[in-house]
């Protein structure tokens, strides 16, 4: 576990890892809900020229049978078109690889992108998939009960790590 | 009996067959829900996967374009396999019961049924008598219930007018024998409208109406004053063989929605109509087409909200769901 994140440094690492993108002009897609806080800042830190995009995949989870709606779907917006772009796809906790997999269909529903950069504020064991992030803000490691959530976004953004039993 | 019937033991949407006795709290869910839908059929590929290898089965026994063909998209847009049935052509002539033919389409593992028929209750049967993995939503049910329909005329009014708490809505034509306005004002009542008028010729209006939560009105110049939102009925031309109402000029010269009576709502008042319309019987073609008309956003709205509510009620069976929902991403 790590207690004393400094969620301000990671962010600036990933930063400054994305830098080398930048002459790609790339297009930056924050997935809800935490992703979209960490994309904020980092779209901020890089003076990206096209607007932030957001995708919120519920409609894409493979687990929709299992869970049903989430009631606070919040709408996907990819303010420009994607096609032969380079995306930066952002998300706050990289875990099972389910979220990922389940964005980059939503996001081919929208177009071919040219490439997809993943980059993440925390990546953790877990991986259920054949999912890697190009960029990491912070390696954690916690055990399989546990549980990463990233709070108090847009402002304050603080991970919390929570027992999830079993 | 329906309430039983059209939810869970955890007390969740199982079937979608009426609004009545439907909560607000229900309600503004699938508004909510519908309102994340709009924006896929916005996208250039107008698909998501929620309902995938699901098949719905749209089974008609009514003729209805418009209705059946919101459903076929929605699920289509759910992508979910579809299958459109207009059954007074098919099984049923030759003697086969509902039923049967119901137990026929389940047999080929169908999850949906999207059911139309003209006599009230039909619906209610065929989800009374499926099991518990089939669901049924109610495309009308002769003159008992259209709550599709409802759903998507609040949707339509709260994307236009916002809260429902200040606003006066009134439903003008035939009441007496309207599924859409049974079912529209059970929803106007559950979202707390200021004030729910119905506009018709007293031999439209049921008896002791007012029971409805409704203000009756047969003056249709005092009953649209100062309203926010006109809500018109198709009137059905055997109504006149019936003798209910003199001729078509004659309804149309005292209860027609023209210019001239739409300038006694509030300026700002927006016209609905479930269509089809009969332009020159009920609606003028200067108000079906102007600028106050949201009668088109009313058929695009229609696609979102049927989406949302087989999304809700084709989710997961009741003993995993509740505790699944407290957490927003399961997976991450």
């Amino acid at each position: 576990m790590n207690p004393a994140l400094d969620i301000e440094a990671a962010i600036e690492r990933m930063a400054q890892s994305l830098h080398g993108l930048l002459k790609r002009q790339p297009v930056m897609v924050g997935i809800h809900t935490g992703g979209v806080w960490v994309a904020g800042r980092l779209h901020r830190k890089l003076g990206l020229a096209d607007p932030l995009g957001t995708l919120d995949i519920s409609f894409y989870r493979d687990d929709f049978t299992r869970i049903g709606m989430n009631p606070q779907v919040k709408a996907s917006n990819l303010p420009v078109a994607i096609d032969d772009r380079h995306v930066i796809l952002v998300d706050d906790v990289l875990h099972t690889g389910r979220t990922i997999r389940a964005a980059l269909n939503e996001i081919f529903d929208y177009g071919r992108p040219a490439s997809v950069t993943l980059a993440v504020l925390i990546e953790r064991p877990g991986r259920e998939l054949p999912i890697e992030a190009q960029v990491v803000g912070e390696h954690v490691k916690l055990a399989a009960r546990q549980h990463a959530k990233l709070v108090g976004g847009p402002d304050k953004l603080e991970l919390t790590i929570q027992e999830t039993g079993g | 009996m329906t309430q039983g019937l059209q939810f869970d033991s955890q007390g969740r949407l199982k079937h979608f067959l009426t609004i009545e006795g439907l909560s607000r709290r229900t309600i503004l869910e699938i508004l909510d829900t519908a309102e994340s839908f709009i924006s896929v059929g916005q996208r250039e590929i107008k698909k998501v996967p929620l309902l995938r290898g699901k098949t719905v089965v749209n089974l008609f026994f009514e003729a209805s374009t418009r209705t059946r063909t919101t459903f076929e998209i929605a699920a289509k847009r759910l992508s979910a396999d579809v299958i459109n049935l207009a059954i007074s052509t098919s099984s049923t002539s030759k003697g086969e019961t509902l039923l049967d033919t119901v137990r026929n389409l389940e047999a080929m593992h169908t999850e949906l049924f999207v059911v139309r028929h003209s006599l009230a209750g039909a619906a209610h049967l065929i989800a009374s008598h499926v099991p518990p993995h089939v669901h049924i939503i109610n495309a009308g049910d002769g003159a008992h219930a259209h709550p599709t329909q409802a759903m998507l005329d609040v949707f339509t009014i709260r994307s236009h007018k916002g809260e429902f708490e200040k606003l006066k809505v009134a439903i003008v034509g035939d009441i007496l024998h309207s599924r859409v306005a049974r079912s529209q004002i059970q929803a106007l009542n559950a979202l707390g409208a200021a004030e729910v008028r119905v506009i018709a010729p007293k031999t439209l209006l049921p008896t002791a109406v007012e029971r409805l939560r409704v203000v009756p009105y047969s003056d249709m110049r005092r009953g649209l004053e100062d309203v926010d939102v006109i809500m018109m009925l198709r009137l059905q031309r055997e109504r006149m063989r019936g003798a209910l109402i003199p001729s078509e000029q004659e309804y149309f010269r005292v209860y027609g929605l023209t210019p001239e009576r739409l300038a006694r709502a509030k300026p700002d008042a927006i016209v609905m109509h479930p269509g089809p319309m009969n332009r020159g019987l009920e609606i003028d073609s200067a108000v079906a087409d102007g600028s106050q008309s949201v009668i088109l956003p009313q058929v695009t709205n229609g696609i979102a909200v049927r989406m949302a509510i087989m999304a809700l009620i084709l989710g997961p069976p009741a003993e995993v769901r509740p505790a699944a929902r407290r957490g927003t991403r399961a997976t991450a």
